[in-house]
Order: structure tokens, then C-alpha cells, then sequence
């Protein structure tokens, strides 16, 4: 903000441009017109977005590698996971991505109070979201399915000891000790996956209770709809990674 | 001579004595690719002197006292097509060349002599299938293809012996294979040249190339009793492994009797050629290597068997060429006829086994 | 020689800096902790990556003398190991990955391409910052006992087998790849939409093009390389991953994904450094750039092909014979790129004007050691030959020929270049012209002994080595020493002559870039108004006419 302000006492400020008085406040001093600011932040979140492709992708290709090699301890591990509570943070993320959306529709339509609202709902569900985490997380750390730290091969060796998942997937046979000690590698990505996309919902959340406090004091709602719609395609992105992940750790081995 | 200092009497001295500028050959493949080293060393040579000819000559002719003034050129189509065609084709003239020899080094014919190699922190194991350990010595005959199977049991090693041009990284958790034929009777070095933690730069030692005659001699003065399959045996027995891998009807295991560079079907319908690298898998990851029609009952073996112990273990199985052997081994008394079950194929029975795999 | 210059400044005995500048704007500690202007943050990163330069180079130092003996007689071969280790992460992480694009490429693409600052001034800042605490990390790790992985984190030896600082190392390395990322994405944005009226794509200057085949680069890879330290790092906490061979993972695959990023990061240290040598060989040689086009789609191939080639570093690791195979004429593919930038430099020459100051005389430098170095680089392409010449000391004295005979030279070229624009004064000539002769001669005896040592099997890393391969090694050290004096010679002019030396004025090499037609330093605004590209790059007699307007407009 300091180099915007240090505009007004540039020599370089009284000499030519006419338009120099009429720069809204957002405007940042480099930048010749709003509309060049909007899309120059705009391209650069996008290619953000690209290194945080690439970025995700060398777990993809790990889990993809791994999965491929030891595919009857990844089925099995998998069906550690509650579909229930899965589905229900899809569901959870889905809605946050709608209202995140429509905080970006409350911004361009200059509607403060439903902005502060829907950027506020959009921070509550993202809390659910790592609340409903945290209830899986905790989870696997009582069944022992945290690997290095808690673990124990007990469910995958003999399923009949886990009759709540052996309920469910009574086809589950009995692994070899061997292969039912590469389920570790399952619940390691398992939690370098969703540990990693927990982090971007960390941080979004964080960025969001910012943007809620100064949405407020009516940042957003004056035509500077920018920042917002940015987030809106971190927020936005985020969700996707949670849309590949769900099916890649709880769904693909359903059959 | 006192006023000089100790270091640089030290380098005087060296200089004088040793002072190595290209290393010796000592293999079959060492001129080979010596060629082509010097091949690449003259283009090398050849690109660079072009390029200072053409800095130098450019920057007396057209200094600026010389040449006042700058003649703008945009560039030029030919000139510039001339100097991406033959430098590609010379690049591809020596990636022709350089895959030639790569894949000679690392396709071990088939006639070569076997030696195993361990690398650990910090220090290199050969097993010879007489039996001979060695620990950072390699002795080799000359004159006959020796084919290493290097593997790991810590962290990434390389083994690399200058003289004969060849390398190869020891890798944890799988066999990699190297060859050559040594030429020249002498003592050579012997590198680790991955950096494998702190004692790195100990882990060398010395490779002797030998007459036929001596190696001879060297290998009947370094027995140690046993030949590796037999050691291997000795495993096999007292791991059990015989109480399921024999000849009975109601053998839990398939025999291993020939299994040694056969085609084999796995329970996964993937069908295989059984190598080293397969039986050690099999040994310490059994599930994924189950032979079909068997039951995945094979536990793992991870943890109980060194990496040594394994090679012992594959050594022996390699050897077990004859069902007599098993039998033997095994004290049983019949020898099952094919057909009999489907449950224990014998090497005779194994074409039978495949016709039945679903594609 | 002598007299031939193009230097022309201003008449000493009227000349003063501007009063109104980047660096007078505002004063105090602050103004420039919390400063958006690139020019700034550029001068901040030149001034942390020449501190992080010189610890790298005290433990290079260190290296060679404890080389110069057979034996490990200098340090225990832990301290070895922890001190090459220390001296690979400063140089690669902390010096020649930010060099020229964090310092001369974050001062000059804004003016290049006639904007007033980058895109996300608040980003470069930020970046700044990470590449701070990546370098406070890396610092904290050496005082509290250092690391011993090599820069190359090898799994499983840094996940299970040592018990040095891995973490802090990985991390540091992590916050310093997010540096590195925010500065391409700042160039890649800057150059797209900030460019001012009339710059259009070919009539960039190739320094921004370099740069920003670099930064797609850095862009896509690095995030790569931030992932895998990631998994490193957890592998190293809960002892289990999937780069653990006990469990079933794989150590191939963490070469895999290393090498992804860091060879391309190769291309990312170099092609800015390439950048700066078609300025400089066409200023000093009068001339536009030969091929312009041709040079500015090699950084563009070098940048595409850059991502095909990582498991050339695997060749001998039991990757499969074909897939080495492919990767090898991959790697030949992307040689020539280079090979053509080599020519088109040397034709810039023809029937040019051509003086020797300094930021040339580092430019011919770049193009001979840059050659050796890409030539020994084929060597290593090549699946043959790289057996015999990996992991020894042959490819250690290739790497240090392309970034440090190549990388190195281009960045003091650089330096040298922009120095005048830079704080608008002009360093002495003569003794800049010296230290540039040293260096080379220095480097060449450092590191050419290096391919003979290579040749013979020398492996790298060894604390001690057979004794017949003493001699060689102590032409090395010696070389070191010269080396040693060419790089504090600059440090000593440059900062004299931030005081003492001449006043540079707008232009003193009559260089044709938009940088070159503003004051120096020049405003923070950089231009009094937003410039008009009327011509085409390296357009020498637009510039002359333009002198004799201004001659008119004051006679």
C-alpha cells in the first residue's frame, strides 16, 4: 500500500497523465488502467494454480506408481475409510465452493452485508470441513492406521478383527504379512494427500477470516472485486484437488 | 631442499613419480570406448578452436579502430541451418555410438561367469559361486566375460572400476547387472563413486585380473568349504523352506526343480521369465509372485535373511537342475509322475501349467 | 585495443546523480524492508545472494584444501562431506538459482519492457523474504552441526542413515523453491501484461526472453522438487514413505522426481545467463543480435526439451536400456539449442564494432567455458560414455564450467554491464578488465585438471583419494587461489566506486534498451512517462538518430 500512496508526492505524478487523479484507491500505481490490474492478478492466480498442479501431481504419480504395485494391500486399506464421512466433506466443500461463488456475486454486486455472509458461511464450512477431518483423522490413530507413529497391521492380516469394516466388505480376504505391511504406504499417502490439501484449507481458512474482517469495514464493495474472485479460484481449486482425491483414497476400490 | 615447503616437496616429488594422465585398459570394451571418448574429445576440440578462430579473427577485423562502423545484419537462414545440422548430426552421429556400447555393457551374454556383489556401509562384498568372500577385493579371471549382480543392502552404492570403463549403481532392494572381460593380468581400482554417507572415500578397494592358471590357483586357496548353492541349501533347509518346495502330491509350493530361467505364470495371470531378480522377490515379497494354482500361503522372509543369505538362497535354487537334486535334498522317495495333480508342476509339467492361463 | 572505446560519459566536472532516484527516494531501514520497487528488492537480493556467494565460496575453499593432500588431513571426512554438502545447497539453492533473475533480471525486465515495476510488486517482496528465511534456515543448520546428505538428498541415505539436520536442510530449501516460483510467475506475468505500447514480442529484448523461458521453468518445475523434499521429510519423521525400499517403496522414484526439477533448474540458472550475453556481445559489437529469432526460440526449446531429459542423471541407477535410450536423445536434442546461441554470438561479431570493456571480456569468457562445458556435457549424454564418466570428478569440472565458467561469468558480465544503470556510477576500467582476465585463467586452472582427474575415475565427494592423483589436484587448488582473487577483486572496485567512481550518465555504452534511456539510477517510477516502443531491438541507428535529435533539440 505504501507505493500506492507514494503516488501523490512522485514528481513523475504531475507530468503528463491526466487520468493520474482519477486512479480509484485500489488502483496500484504501476498499472495503467484497472481493467490491466484485474487480468494481470487474474493470470498470475491461474499460473499459481499451475505450480500447485504440478505440485500435487508428484503425489498423484506416487500413489499412482504405488497403487499399481501393490494393488490388493491399497483396495483394502481403502476400505478403512468411512465413505460417510467422505461423502459428507464433499458435500461440505461442494457448498463452500456455492457460496464462495456467490460471495464473489455479492462483491461484483456491491452488496456488503450478503458478501460478509456468504465469505462468513464459506469459512464456517471450511472449518466443518477439517472438523469432519479431524474426526477421520482421529479415527485411523485409535484403529493403529497411522503409519511409523501408530500402527498396527492387525485389520489387513486378519480382517475378521475388524468387524465394522469386515461388516461392510465381507469379500475382504486375509493379507499376506508381506503385503499387508505395504498398506502402511496407503495410509502414508493417505495422509501426505490429505494432510497436503488440509494445509491449503488451513491457509485459505486463514485468508478468509481476513477477508471477512475487512469485507466489513467494506473493502470489497466498491467495485474492487479482484482480490475476491481471485481467492475465489484458490478456493475454487482446492475443491477440485478434494473432487480427485475422494474418488483416488475412498471410492475406486468399491467396486 | 629445507626452504621449500613440505607440500610443495611432496607435489615435486609426486609430479616426478606419479603423475597419471589417462587410465589404463584393461578390458575388452576400455578401447572401444576410448574411441569414442576420443572421438568426442577431437569434435570437443574441433567446435572450440572454430569458436575462438571466429571471436579472435571477428574481433581483430572488426575492432572498433579497425571498423568504425557496424554493418547490421538480420541473420542468415543458411548459416544458421548449417550450424543446427551438424552439430545435431554429430550429436546423433554420438548417440548412435554411445547407446552401442551401453547396451553391450549392460546386456551380460549369456556364457559369462557370475559373481555377486553386496555393497554396504562402507564396504564392498563379492561372492563367488564356488563359495570365495572377498570384502573390497575383486579377483577375476582374464579373458572371460564376468558378469556382476550388484545389490544394496543400505543405501545407493556404485561400483566402478575405472580400467575396464564399467560402472554400476548398487541399489537397495534390487539386483542390477554389469560385464566385461578383463584383458590385462595386474591390479586395478576399485571406487564406490555414489556417495553413500561418511566413510564414502574408504569404500574402495582393489580388482586383480589373473591367468586362467592363477585364478585357478587363488580360488582353491580361498575356499571356504561350502560353494554358494551350498550354503544356499543349507538355508533352505533350516528356513523350511523344503517343507512346502518339494516333489510331493501334496506339496504346498511349486518344486523349484528347473524353475531357473523358465516361463512361469503367476496368480496375477502375468506371465514371467524367472531370473535372479524374480527369485528374490519371491523370497521376501511372496504375495505379489505367487506361481498360479498355488495358495498365497508363502510367509515373507523380509528381515530373517540377509542380503548374502539371499543370494545363497538364489544360487542354490539357479542350481537345482535336476529333480534327482530335490530329491536328495529333500529325502523323498518318489518321484511324481506329471499329471498325477495339478498341484505340484513339476519343470516338466510347466508348458502343461501355461496352456491353461487365460489370456 | 585501448583506445577504441564506446564508453562516453557525461563531462565529470558538471555531472552529478540525479537527486531524484530509486535509492534517495526515501531513507531509513524501513522505506526499504517494506519497499514494492523492483529495483529495490533487486538490490537486496544482490546483496544477500553476494553474501551467501562468498560463504559458498569459503567452503569451496575448504574443499580444495582439503583436496590438496591424499589424505584426509584438513578435516575428518564427516566435515568433508557436511562442508561440499553446505557448499552445493548455498551455491545451487541460495546463489545461482535467484542470481541473475532475482537480482539483474528483477531490476531490468520492468524497464526492458517499459513498465514501472512488476506485476505483484507485494509478491517479489515476499519473495525476498522466503529466499531470507530459507537462507537463515540454511545458516541455522550450518551452526548447529550442518548436514552431510550432498545437495543431491539421495534417499534412502538422507531418509534413514544419517543423523544430520535433513530437515531443517529440506525445509530450507522448500521456503527457498517458493521464492524462486514467485519470482517466474512474477516475470512470466510481467511480461505478458506489462509491457508498454509498442513492445511487442520480437521486439524484446533477449535478455526477457531468457528470462522467461526460465521462469516457465521455475514455474513448473520447482514445485516438483517442493513436493518431493515434502515426502522427504515426512519419510524422515515417521521413518516409513514411498521412497523406502524396506517397505516397498522405491528410491528410483525419488531420482525421478528430483531430477524433474533439478535438471531443468540447470536451464534455469543458465538461460538468464544467456540473456545477458546477447546484450552484451551485441552492445559492445554494435550490432542486432544474429538471428534474433533463432536465439530468442532456442531459450524456448531449451526450456521444453529441459523438461525431457531428468533421467539422464540415472543412466547407470537400472532404469530400463530404452528408456536410457530415449532419455539419451533427448538430452543431444537439447544441446543443440545451445550450440546454436554459441554461433549466433560469435556471427553477432561479423562486421561489428567491437570493443573490450569489461562486461565483454566476461561475455567472451561465458562463450569458450560455455562451450567446454556443453561439449563434456555430450560426453554425458551420451549412455556410452557416461558410464565411465559419472559420479567422478569429470562431471563435477562439466558442471562447474557451465555454472560457474557459464553461469558465473554471465552474471559478473552482467554485473559489470549494468553496474553504471544500476547506482549510476562507473567502476575503474582497468582494473575490472584485470579481474575478469584472472577469473579466467583462474577457472581454467581449477576445473579443466578436474576432466583429466574424471577421466582417470576420480570419484567426487572423496575426502581422500589414491595418491597418483595428487598432482592434478593441486593444480586445482592452486587454480582456486586464482579464482579466489577474481572474485573479491570486484567486491573491492565495486563498492569504491560507489563512491568514488565517475559519474556514469543515462547511457555510457550507448546500449539501445529501454533501461539504458532513463536516468541512472532512475526513478522509482522508472520512466518520467510510460515509454512508446517505436523500433525494432538492438536498433543501433535508431539510437544515433535519436543522439542527433537531442544535439539539435539542445544546440
Amino acid at each position: 500500500m505504501s507505493d500506492s500512496t507514494a503516488i501523490s508526492n512522485s514528481a513523475a505524478a504531475d507530468v503528463g497523465h491526466s487520468h493520474h487523479g482519477e486512479h480509484p484507491p485500489y488502483q496500484r500505481h504501476h498499472f495503467e488502467t484497472v481493467e490491466q490490474q484485474a487480468d494481470t492478478t487474474n493470470f498470475a492466480m491461474w499460473l499459481f494454480l499451475l505450480t500447485e498442479v504440478m505440485f500435487f501431481g508428484g503425489l498423484f504419480t506416487a500413489y499412482m506408481i504405488m497403487r499399481n504395485w501393490y494393488y490388493p494391500a491399497f483396495v483394502e486399506a481403502s476400505h478403512q475409510l468411512n465413505i460417510g464421512w467422505g461423502s459428507a466433506n464433499t458435500a461440505v466443500l461442494i457448498l463452500s465452493s456455492f457460496t464462495m461463488a456467490m460471495g464473489v456475486w455479492s462483491a461484483e454486486m456491491r452488496k456488503k452485508g450478503m458478501l460478509v455472509l456468504f465469505l462468513s458461511l464459506t469459512f464456517i464450512l471450511g472449518l466443518a470441513f477439517l472438523g469432519i477431518k479431524s474426526i477421520e483423522y482421529h479415527e485411523k490413530w485409535v484403529k493403529h492406521h497411522v503409519p511409523g507413529l501408530h500402527w498396527s497391521d492387525a485389520s489387513f492380516l486378519n480382517p475378521a478383527s475388524d468387524p465394522e469394516v469386515h461388516k461392510d466388505y465381507p469379500g475382504d480376504k486375509p493379507l499376506q504379512s508381506d503385503m499387508a505391511e505395504k498398506t502402511q504406504m496407503y495410509f502414508f499417502l493417505y495422509f501426505a494427500m490429505t494432510g497436503m490439501h488440509a494445509l491449503h484449507m488451513i491457509i485459505g481458512i486463514s485468508i478468509l477470516g481476513f477477508m471477512i474482517v475487512r469485507a466489513r469495514a467494506g473493502a470489497y464493495t466498491t467495485g474492487h472485486v479482484n482480490y475476491v474472485e481471485n481467492f475465489g479460484l484458490y478456493w475454487h481449486f482446492v475443491d477440485i484437488i478434494w473432487i480427485f482425491l475422494f474418488p483416488l483414497l475412498y471410492l475406486i476400490s468399491r467396486h | 631442499m629445507d626452504h621449500i615447503s613440505p607440500v610443495l616437496w611432496q607435489f615435486l616429488v609426486k609430479w616426478l613419480t606419479h603423475f597419471a594422465l589417462f587410465p589404463p585398459e584393461a578390458s575388452k570394451i576400455a578401447p572401444e570406448m576410448d574411441a569414442l571418448y576420443f572421438f568426442m574429445a577431437l569434435v570437443s576440440l574441433v567446435g572450440l578452436t572454430l569458436v575462438v578462430l571466429l571471436i579472435v579473427s571477428f574481433s581483430i577485423l572488426y575492432n572498433k579502430t579497425r571498423h568504425p562502423r557496424a554493418v547490421q545484419i538480420e541473420g542468415s537462414t543458411i548459416l544458421e541451418a548449417t550450424w543446427t545440422i551438424i552439430p545435431l548430426g554429430l550429436f546423433l552421429i554420438m548417440f548412435v555410438w554411445g547407446a552401442l556400447l551401453y547396451f553391450r555393457i549392460y546386456t551380460p551374454p549369456a556364457n559369462a561367469m557370475n559373481i555377486y556383489i553386496v555393497g554396504k556401509q562402507w564396504m564392498w562384498k563379492a561372492e563367488h559361486p564356488g563359495g570365495q568372500h572377498e570384502i573390497n577385493d575383486l579377483h577375476v579371471p582374464m579373458g572371460r566375460p564376468i558378469q556382476l549382480t550388484l545389490i544394496s543392502q543400505d543405501v545407493f552404492h556404485s561400483f566402478s572400476i575405472p580400467a575396464f570403463r564399467v560402472k554400476r549403481e548398487a541399489i537397495p532392494g534390487r539386483y542390477t547387472t554389469v560385464w566385461f572381460e578383463a584383458t590385462t593380468p595386474g591390479t586395478y581400482h576399485l571406487f564406490c563413486t555414489q556417495y553413500c554417507g561418511t566413510n564414502h572415500s574408504q569404500m574402495i578397494g582393489e580388482v586383480t585380473v589373473m591367468t586362467p592358471d592363477d585364478f585357478k590357483k587363488w580360488l582353491e586357496g580361498s575356499t571356504s568349504g561350502n560353494s554358494l548353492a551350498q550354503d544356499g541349501e543349507r538355508l533352505f533347509s533350516s528356513l523350511s523352506c523344503s517343507s512346502c518346495h518339494n516333489t510331493r502330491p501334496d506339496a504346498r509350493g511349486p518344486s523349484l526343480a528347473n524353475v531357473y530361467g523358465s516361463r512361469l505364470t503367476l496368480s496375477t495371470g502375468e506371465t514371467i521369465t524367472v531370473d535372479e531378480a524374480f527369485l528374490r522377490q519371491a523370497i521376501l515379497n511372496p504375495s505379489q509372485h505367487t506361481t498360479q494354482g498355488y495358495a498365497p500361503i508363502m510367509p515373507t522372509y523380509q528381515g530373517q535373511v540377509s542380503e548374502e543369505g539371499v543370494i545363497a538362497l538364489v544360487e542354490y535354487i539357479k542350481n537345482l537342475d535336476s529333480d534327482y537334486r530335490v530329491q536328495q535334498t529333500l529325502n523323498t522317495t518318489d518321484f511324481v509322475p506329471e499329471g498325477q495333480t495339478g498341484k505340484a508342476p513339476t519343470a516338466s509339467q510347466k508348458p502343461a501349467a501355461q496352456k491353461e492361463v487365460k489370456p | 585495443m585501448s583506445a577504441a572505446t564506446i564508453v562516453s560519459l557525461p563531462d565529470q566536472s558538471t555531472a552529478r546523480i540525479p537527486k531524484m532516484n530509486f535509492l534517495t527516494k526515501e531513507n531509513g531501514l524501513l522505506s526499504w524492508l517494506l519497499t514494492g520497487d523492483h529495483k529495490r528488492i533487486a538490490t537486496l537480493y544482490l546483496i544477500s545472494i553476494t553474501f551467501f556467494f562468498f560463504i559458498g565460496g569459503a567452503l569451496a575453499g575448504l574443499i580444495r584444501l582439503e583436496l590438496l593432500t591424499p589424505q584426509t588431513s584438513l578435516m575428518a571426512a564427516d566435515t568433508y562431506n557436511k562442508v561440499f554438502t553446505m557448499h552445493g545447497v548455498i551455491m545451487v539453492f541460495l546463489f545461482l538459482v535467484p542470481s541473475v533473475p532475482a537480482t539483474i533480471g528483477n531490476f531490468m525486465i520492468p524497464m526492458m519492457v517499459g513498465a514501472k515495476d512488476l506485476a505483484l510488486p507485494k509478491v517479489n517482496l515476499l519473495s525476498w523474504y522466503l529466499y531470507i528465511i530459507a537462507g537463515c534456515m540454511v545458516i541455522y543448520t550450518m551452526a548447529a552441526g550442518g548436514v552431510d546428505t550432498g545437495w543431491t538428498f539421495t534417499t534412502p541415505l538422507s531418509t534413514h542413515y544419517l543423523n544430520t539436520h535433513v530437515i531443517s536442510t529440506g525445509l530450507a530449501i522448500f521456503v527457498a523453491g517458493f521464492s524462486s516460483i514467485f519470482t517466474g510467475l512474477n516475470f512470466i506475468v510481467t511480461i505478458h501484461k506489462m509491457r508498454c505500447p509498442g513492445m511487442t514480442w520480437f521486439r524484446l529484448p533477449l535478455f526477457v526472453w531468457a528470462n522467461y523461458a526460465a521462469s516457465i521453468l521455475m514455474v513448473l518445475g520447482t514445485p516438483v522438487l517442493a513436493i518431493t523434499l515434502v515426502l522427504v521429510v515426512l519419510e524422515r519423521t515417521v521413518h516409513i514413505g514411498v521412497f523406502d525400499p524396506a517397505y516397498g517403496g522405491d528410491p528410483i522414484l525419488f531420482q525421478h522426481l528430483f531430477w524433474f526439477y533439478s535438471h531443468p533448474a540447470v536451464y534455469i540458472m543458465i538461460l538468464p545467463g544467456m540473456g545477458v550475453i546477447s546484450e552484451v556481445v551485441s552492445t559492445f559489437s554494435r550490432k542486432r543480435v544474429f538471428g534474433y529469432t533463432a536465439v530468442a526460440f532456442s531459450s524456448v526449446a531449451i526450456a521444453v526439451f529441459g523438461f525431457f531429459v531428468w533421467a539422464h542423471h540415472m543412466f547407470i541407477m537400472g532404469i530400463s536400456n530404452y528408456a536410457a535410450l530415449v532419455f539419451s536423445l533427448l538430452t543431444m536434442l537439447v544441446a543443440v539449442p545451445s550450440a546454436i546461441k554459441i554461433f549466433n554470438w560469435a556471427f553477432t561479431l561479423y562486421k561489428g564494432s567491437i570493443t573490450f570493456e569489461t562486461p565483454m571480456l566476461y561475455a567472451f569468457g561465458f562463450m569458450g567455458l560455455f562451450t567446454i562445458g556443453g561439449m563434456t556435457g555430450v560426453f554425458l549424454g551420451s549412455t556410452g560414455t557416461d558410464i565411465h564418466l559419472t559420479e567422478t570428478y569429470f562431471i563435477v569440472a562439466h558442471f562447474h564450467f557451465v555454472m560457474v565458467g557459464g553461469m558465473l561469468m554471465a552474471f559478473l558480465s552482467g554485473i559489470h554491464f549494468w553496474w553504471p544503470k544500476w547506482t549510476g556510477r562507473m567502476y575503474p576500467e582497468k582494473i575490472s578488465q584485470f579481474a575478469a582476465v584472472v577469473t579466467f585463467i583462474g577457472f581454467n586452472f581449477t576445473f579443466f585438471p578436474q576432466f583429466i582427474l574424471g577421466t582417470l575415475g576420480m570419484p567426487r565427494r572423496y575426502a581422500a583419494y589414491p595418491p597418483e592423483f595428487q598432482a592434478l589436484n593441486v593444480f586445482s587448488t592452486a587454480g582456486a587461489t586464482i579464482l579466489g582473487v577474481g572474485y573479491l577483486l570486484p567486491i573491492l572496485y565495486l563498492t569504491w566506486s560507489l563512491k568514488y567512481g565517475e559519474v556514469a550518465g543515462n547511457n555510457p555504452w550507448q546500449a539501445t534498451g529501454l533501461e539504458w534511456q532513463t536516468q541512472s539510477p532512475p526513478l522509482t517510477e522508472n520512466f518520467p512517462e510510460i515509454p512508446i516502443m517505436d523500433h525494432e531491438a538492438y536498433d543501433y541507428e535508431w539510437l544515433e538518430r535519436q543522439q542527433e535529435k537531442e544535439v539539435a533539440s539542445v544546440g
